[in-house]
């Protein structure tokens, strides 16, 4: 035992917050369960356990992007939607193909991390080659694209496959995309998707944020990871020691949308309707308050603030009229604290040995 | 100085570049030559006619006054400018149309007047990054952490280590590079330039913000790292001390042209040279 006490003094103080964040996950999961199983959580906070989770790996994957490639983007919540509409129709035409529902799960967050990359594709390529502030520019215009796309889609399935028709003269209607009698509607148009089967658990929700974890945690401390972060400290540096800077930034990029698509796979499985407006500016906003709050660059405030954050206003239904009120105070109370000197500096002298590298845990 | 000449259409004819120092690298091919080159900037011509080669292992100083463009004839080294005129020759390969990154690989590395760490990052990694493109892993095994990744991985921190002791750093590993003292911060960025594993390392003004004693040792190490990596180190100072001590050849620049070139007692009694630092005598 004191071996191993030895040894896990002895490792470096970035893996040591790696691994700290993992066991929290584990035990908040733990823990969770326990809880619920034994049944002393409330409907409503049993019923949020399934979108915290996806709103945790959007943090997270955020995070990527704003705090370790330091681009500022404003429209994850469009990555979130092409997941959650791509992986919400994968699990509804595969239904009979597959009648496993944590095998079709794990298609749908698959097929929504693939359209979620293409989509991140489209937009990165030709942006992150620009410098300044055009990524956000476009993120944000590229959100409500997406959100007025899908409000126009209509998807439906039948025994000869899918049938997908765009909605753009307002005159279609779901019966209108030449489906057999007896074929089912998955997105009607404004509607969002209808009828969905849910099959998003917990324990998916548990998987993906390990997995998210994972990719994100040991990207960031591997050669690709050092050299995206290196590109955020210094352009004109990070080019003169030969780093790629569009593939690198392309990279994070990429792989910060298609984790965001898993995570709306996720989360739209978890309701029979969704509509489209549920992913518009104000859910990127609200994922980069996560962030921001979290710490840029710090998964595990991201983490912590996407769960506290989400709970929160639910948490806050008893002051009724008051609660946006407070949970804006409560946003400004954190971002004083945190930025206080001399509260840092208390928590400092109360766990010593903050000093030294304070980069990315 | 003796002119050199090469061998074109039937005639000897004189090479228009001439080496700072012709006797050092005679018989071996030059690691740099430049050729006419020149940067507008709009209708201001910033750098004209900059001819010059750099012998493999030779420690060459670029001087002149304030706005000169020493750093401009850097940046057209290293492409952060592409040049209007002329063409740079590294190793004999053309290196027309590069990207910076591209050049780095090439083998041209450098540090900057205003200092560029990665301020964030520790001093390991800072070191790492420049060993960047000698690692060979992909993203994914990176991700998986696959055998390769922490073969790798190991290759490159002892790599880190051994370069930082050159300047005595070891120690600094885990500090975050922007908290250290701004003498270690150059010295941190020589170590990242020569990471990249270079053939030709540009120094921009590498004994700015510097004391007496602190130069001294700076010279020293200069002298050092030629020997111990075979390289060839130009550059940027205005401490005529370490310039006139350690390089074998200098060229002066003022207003963009080359006014003279030679050896550090040749540089010192040339009346041009002297006429740009101090005016023309009455």
């Amino acid at each position: 035992m004191k071996k191993l006490i030895g040894r896990i003094k002895g490792l470096k103080k970035t893996t040591k917050v790696d691994f700290a964040t993992y066991l929290g996950v584990i035990l908040a999961f733990v823990l969770f369960t326990v809880l619920r199983d034994r049944g002393l959580l409330n409907r409503s906070i049993t019923g949020m356990l399934v979108p915290i989770c996806a709103y945790i790996v959007m943090a997270v994957s955020l995070n990527l992007t704003v705090g370790i490639l330091g681009e500022l983007s404003l429209g994850h919540a469009g990555f979130m939607s092409v997941g959650a509409f791509s992986g919400v129709i994968a699990a509804q035409s595969l239904q009979a193909a597959v009648p496993s529902a944590p095998v079709r799960l794990a298609i749908a967050i698959l097929v929504g991390a693939l359209f979620a990359a293409v989509a991140g594709t489209i937009v990165g390529v030709p942006v992150l080659r620009l410098q300044g502030d055009y990524l956000a520019i476009v993120t944000l215009a590229f959100g409500e694209i997406i959100k007025e796309l899908i409000n126009c889609l209509l998807v439906g399935c039948d025994s000869r496959g899918l049938h997908i028709a765009f909605n753009i003269t307002g005159n279609l209607t779901i019966n209108d995309i030449g489906m057999e009698p007896g074929g089912m509607a998955i997105i009607k148009g404004a509607q969002g998707a209808t009828g969905t089967t849910t099959i998003a658990s917990f324990t998916a929700g548990f998987i993906l944020i390990m997995l998210t974890l994972v990719i994100v945690l040991n990207l960031v401390r591997s050669r690709a990871g050092r050299a995206i972060m290196a590109l955020r400290d210094n352009r004109i540096a990070a080019e003169s020691v030969g780093i790629n800077i569009t593939k690198y930034k392309l990279m994070a990029f990429i792989t910060s949308a298609a984790l965001a698509g898993g995570a709306g796979a996720l989360y739209g499985l978890n309701y029979s309707n969704l509509s489209a407006s549920k992913f518009s500016f104000d859910t990127s906003i609200l994922v980069l308050v996560y962030v921001v709050l979290g710490g840029l660059g710090r998964m595990w405030g991201s983490i912590i603030a996407a769960a506290v954050l989400y709970i929160l206003p639910e948490a806050l239904r008893e002051f009724a009229d008051y609660r946006m009120l407070v949970y804006a105070i409560v946003l400004i109370l954190v971002m004083l604290a945190t930025n206080n000197d001399q509260l840092k500096a208390l928590a400092g002298r109360i766990i010593p040995k903050r000093k030294g590298v304070s980069s990315n845990g | 100085m003796a002119e050199k000449k090469v061998f074109e259409k039937g005639k000897m004819v004189p090479v228009p570049s001439v080496s700072i120092i012709p006797e050092r690298d005679l018989g071996k091919s030059p690691i740099l030559e430049c050729s006419h080159l020149g940067i507008d900037f709009g209708g201001l011509t910033a750098v004209n006619e900059f001819n010059i080669t750099v012998g493999r292992t030779e420690i060459a100083g670029l001087i002149g006054p304030n706005g000169a463009g020493k750093t401009t004839v850097f940046n057209l080294l290293t492409k952060v400018y592409q040049p209007t005129r002329g063409t740079i020759l590294l190793d004999g390969l053309d290196t027309h149309g590069k990207t910076p990154a591209q050049i780095n690989r090439m083998g041209i590395a450098r540090t900057f007047q205003n200092i560029r760490l990665f301020n964030n990052l520790s001093v390991e990694d800072n070191v790492k990054i420049g060993l960047h493109n000698q690692e060979k892993y992909s993203m994914v095994s990176g991700i998986l952490r696959l055998p390769k990744y922490w073969r790798q991985e190991k290759a490159a921190h002892e790599r880190a280590l051994e370069l930082l002791s050159i300047f005595d750093m070891q120690h600094m590993a885990n500090y975050q590079a922007g908290s250290l003292p701004y003498g270690a911060q150059r010295r941190l960025e020589i170590v990242r330039a020569l990471a990249t594993n270079p053939s030709l390392l540009l120094l921009d003004e590498p004994a700015a913000g510097m004391n007496p004693s602190e130069t001294a040792e700076l010279m020293e190490n200069i002298v050092k790292i030629r020997d111990m990596f075979q390289i060839a180190i130009m550059l940027i100072e205005h401490d005529m001390s370490l310039v006139m001590g350690i390089c074998e050849g200098i060229c002066v620049l003022n207003f963009g042209q080359i006014i003279a070139k030679g050896t550090a007692e040749e540089i010192q009694s040339n009346p041009t040279v002297i006429e740009a630092y101090l005016g023309k005598q009455q």
